[in-house]
C-alpha cells in the first residue's frame, strides 16, 4: 500500500496553483474594471487642471476671469449637477427595490437636470465667444475651454448613456445586466460631480479671487 | 424599517466580501439616509465657498482662497463616501488601492507642474537690464 502511494505521488507533477478555477459569475469584475477606468479618467482631468493651473494667468492682454465669469450662473449650474446626483441616488435606491416605474422616473429627472446643466454651460460659452473670448484669444481661454469643455463632453456622453439605459430598461426590465450597467453609470455620474467640484473651485471661485 | 433591513444586508455583504468573491461585484450600496446626509453636506460645502467669494466676506483674498480649497477637498471626500460609496472593504480593498495610486499620481503631476512652471516663469521675468551687462 505504502509503495503504491509513493509511486502515484512521484508520477503526478507537483501542483502549485489552484487546479479547478472557481466560478466567476458574469460581470463580477465589471465594477472594479469600471472604477479603474474612472481613475484613468481622473488622470486626464488632473492633466487638464495642471495645464489650466500653469496657463490660467496668461491673458495675453485679453479678458480675465473677472470680466467673463458670472458666479450666479455657475452657482445655478452647480445646483443642477448636485440635484442630478441626488436624483440618480434615488434611482439606484428604487432600483434595489425593483420598482421599475420609479427608477425610470428618477432617471428621467436626472437626465433633465443634466440637460439643464449642459444648456446653462453652452449659454455661458456662447456668451463668452460672442464677446470675443474664444479659445484662440489667450492661453487662459484655451485651457479654460479645454478643461470645462472636456467635462461638458463627459456629461453629454453620460446623458446619451442614460437615455440608452432607459430604453434598455423599458424593453428588457431591470435584469442583472441592466442593474450592473445602471450602477456603472451611477459611478460615472457621481464622478463627474466630483470633477465639477474641482472646476468650480479652481476655475471659477479662485479665478474671481485672482 | 427599510433602512434597518438595508443595514443588515450591508453587514451580510461585508461578511461575504471577506470570503473572496461577492455575488454582485462587491460594490457597496447606499441607503436613503446616507444619500440625504451626503446631499445636505454637499449643499453646505458648496454654498459657503460661493457665498464667501460672491460677498467678499473675508477681506484677505489669500485666506478666502485657502478656505475655499479646504471646503472643496472636504466636499470631494463627502462625495466619495456618500455618493460613490468608497470604503476599504469593497472589492477586497482594490478600489481603495486604485484610488490611492491615482491620488499619488495626481498630486505628483499637479504639484510638479505648478512648482516647475512657477519657477520657470520667475526666471523668465526680465529683471536684469541688459544694457548694464558687460
Amino acid at each position: 500500500m505504502s509503495v503504491a502511494t509513493t509511486i502515484t505521488t512521484q508520477d503526478s507533477e507537483p501542483v502549485f496553483h489552484v487546479v479547478d478555477e472557481h466560478d466567476h459569475p458574469e460581470g463580477a469584475s465589471t465594477m472594479l474594471g469600471f472604477w479603474i477606468y474612472l481613475m484613468s479618467d481622473c488622470l486626464i482631468f488632473a492633466m487638464l487642471f495642471a495645464t489650466y493651473g500653469v496657463l490660467g494667468g496668461n491673458y495675453a492682454a485679453g479678458p480675465a476671469p473677472k470680466d467673463l465669469f458670472d458666479l450666479k450662473l455657475v452657482a445655478l449650474n452647480t445646483t443642477m449637477l448636485l440635484l442630478s446626483s441626488i436624483t440618480y441616488g434615488f434611482a439606484m435606491l428604487t432600483m434595489e427595490k425593483s420598482r421599475i416605474g420609479q427608477t425610470q422616473l428618477w432617471l428621467a429627472i436626472t437626465g433633465l437636470f443634466g440637460l439643464a446643466f449642459l444648456g446653462i454651460e453652452l449659454t455661458e460659452f456662447a456668451h463668452m465667444i460672442h464677446e470675443g473670448a474664444t479659445p484662440q484669444r489667450s492661453a487662459f481661454l484655451s485651457s479654460f475651454f479645454t478643461l470645462v469643455g472636456t467635462h461638458g463632453l463627459h456629461v453629454t456622453f453620460g446623458l446619451v448613456w442614460l437615455v440608452t439605459l432607459m430604453v434598455q430598461t423599458a424593453r428588457f426590465g431591470l435584469t442583472t445586466a441592466n442593474r450592473r450597467r445602471l450602477m456603472c453609470l451611477s459611478m460615472f455620474w457621481h464622478f463627474l460631480d466630483v470633477v465639477w467640484i474641482g472646476v468650480f473651485t479652481f476655475v471659477y471661485l479662485l479665478g474671481m479671487l485672482r | 424599517m427599510t433602512t434597518n433591513s438595508h443595514a443588515d444586508a450591508h453587514t451580510l455583504d461585508a461578511n461575504a466580501g471577506g470570503h473572496g468573491h461577492d455575488d454582485h461585484g462587491g460594490a457597496a450600496h447606499g441607503s436613503l439616509k446616507s444619500y440625504l446626509i451626503g446631499f445636505g453636506l454637499s449643499v453646505i460645502l458648496t454654498a459657503v465657498p460661493f457665498w464667501l467669494v460672491m460677498t467678499g466676506a473675508i477681506a484677505d483674498k489669500a485666506v478666502t482662497a485657502l478656505i475655499v480649497l479646504v471646503l472643496a477637498a472636504v466636499q470631494i471626500v463627502v462625495h466619495m463616501i456618500y455618493f460613490l460609496h468608497m470604503n476599504t472593504r469593497s472589492e477586497n480593498g482594490w478600489t481603495m488601492m486604485a484610488m490611492i495610486f491615482t491620488v499619488i499620481m495626481v498630486v505628483i503631476a499637479l504639484t510638479g507642474s505648478l512648482w516647475v512652471m512657477h519657477h520657470l516663469n520667475i526666471n523668465m521675468m526680465p529683471v536684469h537690464d541688459m544694457s548694464q551687462m558687460p
